[in-house]
């Protein structure tokens, strides 16, 4: 089969599988921008300097206070987290009263002002993380061989999303939220402290673009630009999807990873495009996105 | 009263326009009027529709590449060649006007900026457009055959009567029957609908007009610096011009002007500090959303009145 093709077997399962990884990428983040733009009705432009951030928390905690990946993983999300919740609190608080165009523009000031403050500090040249010794090595699957640390990615970010899924569907917690997102006032009624609830989910959206960035860190080069290139194709995809459902994000982001990766084995040139031209077409025939509702 | 108050602004603007070149560097001008017409393009958009494009790079960005190409490549006279530009970007347009406006809101600036990606990334990898060099030495030749363009103070005018024309078909657009309808959508879409005006039909005209106009500039521009690049096309020059009609006040007509002074300028003494720039205009707009959100006309305008 493969021989017609043109292609070989090794070709096709190893683009899948970087179609995998980054198809992970966009559901993390497209799942964060999801549940940021649920209750605040914000698109949140600093997700890719957020991603970034987390990426050279863990990073710079390696190379100058010798903290390892692992502590890493749970040390640079809360970090990220910390300065979203700081960034709501002083600023995002004060628009959502407006437009919520205002909203986005002033996410994007404060990513031009990250991305260059970590240009300024550290160049565009980027910085190597070195996968950790647990995870180095690659395994024989038959048809392929694995390597470790991206498996790991892949089953990393898949059980973030549906830990992420259970929490917002099949909680107390998620329940509010929901709530918060239906009716915010009627829910403040009821003695649930929404401001509250507002701030810790903007906290968690960009703990979660934290994380992916974490994920990322050896994978990518660290470097000031890898969150903004990737945000607009995270869009892309939140177009697609529709920003409606958690679900519905996490399975569009993974299934527009692989068929990223199937047009890198069959038609090279158009991989960094078929996103694109996909969500052209689904304007065209179905304009709210295959998980959104028509409002 | 308020017509009187623009006619002078007219005056002084052309005025300042024939003497500006004596007084000031004029490469300098060219740029911050190629960036003037391209702030009001995306003002018609922003300011009188209500519609926020993430994408207008897009435009501005291919009708460079396209005049560039036309000249440097087919030997197009350069009035022809800013032409074919200007053209190229109404398609493109109409095309991304069409699928833009399926959404809205925040999911509009979406998708314009995604659309405006796939652009970058098809002058990244053509090989027409030169790649990671872009089209450089466009000569500028000789405006209807005979006026020489490569002398500054020819270009200048040619740029400045490029800028005053588009600028005053932006001006009538937005005083006209159909820019009052533009204004009633933007206050109020359900109503316009409901009086009968289809807002859709409105609306991607005036994403046109916004993206051919963006294109003028564009082609303009790849004249004056004789160079299309790949900073025409990139998302951060989306982000500039929404910047610029930003600090100069969205919704008026003399803002995206000051606001282009404004932002030029700035990068032009900032030019030397690396990534201060960004960070800087990362200040402006945040400074700009929170506290600023008339812009310096709109600021002064609301002095006025009072």
């Amino acid at each position: 089969m493969f021989e017609w093709l043109g292609i070989t077997p090794q070709g096709l399962y190893g683009q899948l599988l970087v179609g995998l990884i980054n198809g992970s990428f966009y559901a993390t983040l497209s799942l964060g921008l999801a549940v940021i733009f649920g209750l605040l009705n914000i698109v949140n432009f600093t997700h890719g300097a957020q991603y970034m951030m987390g990426a050279f928390v863990a990073w710079m905690g390696l190379r100058y206070f010798g903290v390892n990946y692992w502590w890493s993983l749970i040390l640079a999300p809360l970090a990220v987290g910390v300065v979203g919740i700081v960034l709501e609190l002083t600023l995002l608080r004060r628009l959502y009263r407006m437009d919520h165009l205002y909203g986005l523009l002033l996410t994007f000031g404060l990513a031009l002002i990250i991305e260059g403050g970590f240009r300024q500090a550290f160049g565009i040249s980027g910085e190597q993380y070195d996968i950790p010794e647990a995870l180095t090595g690659a395994t024989n699957l038959g048809f392929i061989f694995l390597p470790n640390y991206r498996a790991w990615v892949v089953a990393a970010s898949l059980v973030v999303c549906f830990f992420a899924w259970f929490v917002i569907e099949r909680t107390k917690l998620g329940a509010y939220l929901r709530a918060g997102t239906e009716n915010p006032q009627l829910l403040q009624a009821f003695g649930v402290n929404v401001p509250v609830l507002v701030t810790l989910t903007y906290g968690f959206g960009a703990a979660l673009a934290g994380f992916a960035g974490v994920l990322a860190a050896p994978i990518f080069q660290v470097n000031p630009v890898m969150g903004s290139n990737l945000l607009i194709v995270v869009f892309a995809v939140v177009v697609i999807g529709g920003l409606g459902s958690i679900l519905g994000s996490i399975l569009t982001g993974v299934g527009l990873g692989l068929i990223e990766g199937l047009t890198k084995v069959f038609y090279p040139e158009g991989s960094s495009v078929v996103i694109f031209v996909i969500m052209a077409v689904i304007l065209l025939i179905r304009p709210a996105g295959l998980f959104g509702k028509e409002k | 009263m308020k017509l009187g108050k623009t006619a002078v602004g007219f005056v002084i603007l052309v005025a300042a326009g024939i003497v500006a070149p004596f007084v000031i560097y004029p490469v300098f001008l060219m740029k911050a009027l190629c960036f003037a017409l391209f702030a009001c393009a995306f003002n018609l958009l922003l300011g009188y529709t209500g519609l926020l494009s993430f994408g207008h790079a897009a435009f501005f960005g291919s009708a460079a590449y396209i005049t560039g190409y036309v000249i440097t490549k087919l030997g197009f006279p350069v009035e022809l060649g800013i032409l074919t530009g200007t053209v190229f970007a109404f398609g493109l347009g109409a095309v991304f006007g069409s699928l833009a406006i399926r959404r809205q809101g925040i999911y509009f600036a979406m998708i314009t900026l995604a659309l405006a990606q796939m652009v970058f990334f098809l002058c990244l990898q053509i090989k027409a457009t030169g790649g990671e060099d872009g089209l450089q030495g466009i000569s500028r030749g000789f405006l209807l055959g005979f006026i020489d363009l490569s002398d500054t103070l020819n270009m200048y005018y040619f740029v400045l009567g490029i800028f005053l024309f588009g600028f005053f078909l932006i001006y009538r657009i937005v005083h006209s029957p159909f820019g009052q309808v533009l204004k009633a959508i933007r206050e109020n879409e359900p109503r316009a609908v409901s009086l009968g005006y289809d807002a859709d039909s409105h609306k991607l005209l005036a994403f046109i007009l916004s993206a051919g106009l963006s294109g003028l500039a564009g082609a303009t521009k790849s004249v004056v610096f004789q160079l299309a690049s790949l900073t025409d096309v990139h998302w951060g020059m989306s982000g500039e011009v929404v910047l610029m009609a930003l600090v100069g006040g969205v919704g008026t007509i003399f803002g995206p002007v000051v606001g282009a002074l404004v932002i030029v300028t700035m990068e032009n003494y900032l030019s030397g500090f690396g990534s201060w720039v960004t960070i800087i205009m990362g200040v402006v707009f945040v400074a700009c959303v929170l506290v600023f959100r008339k812009g310096i006309v709109g600021e002064l305008n609301a002095l006025i009145k009072r």
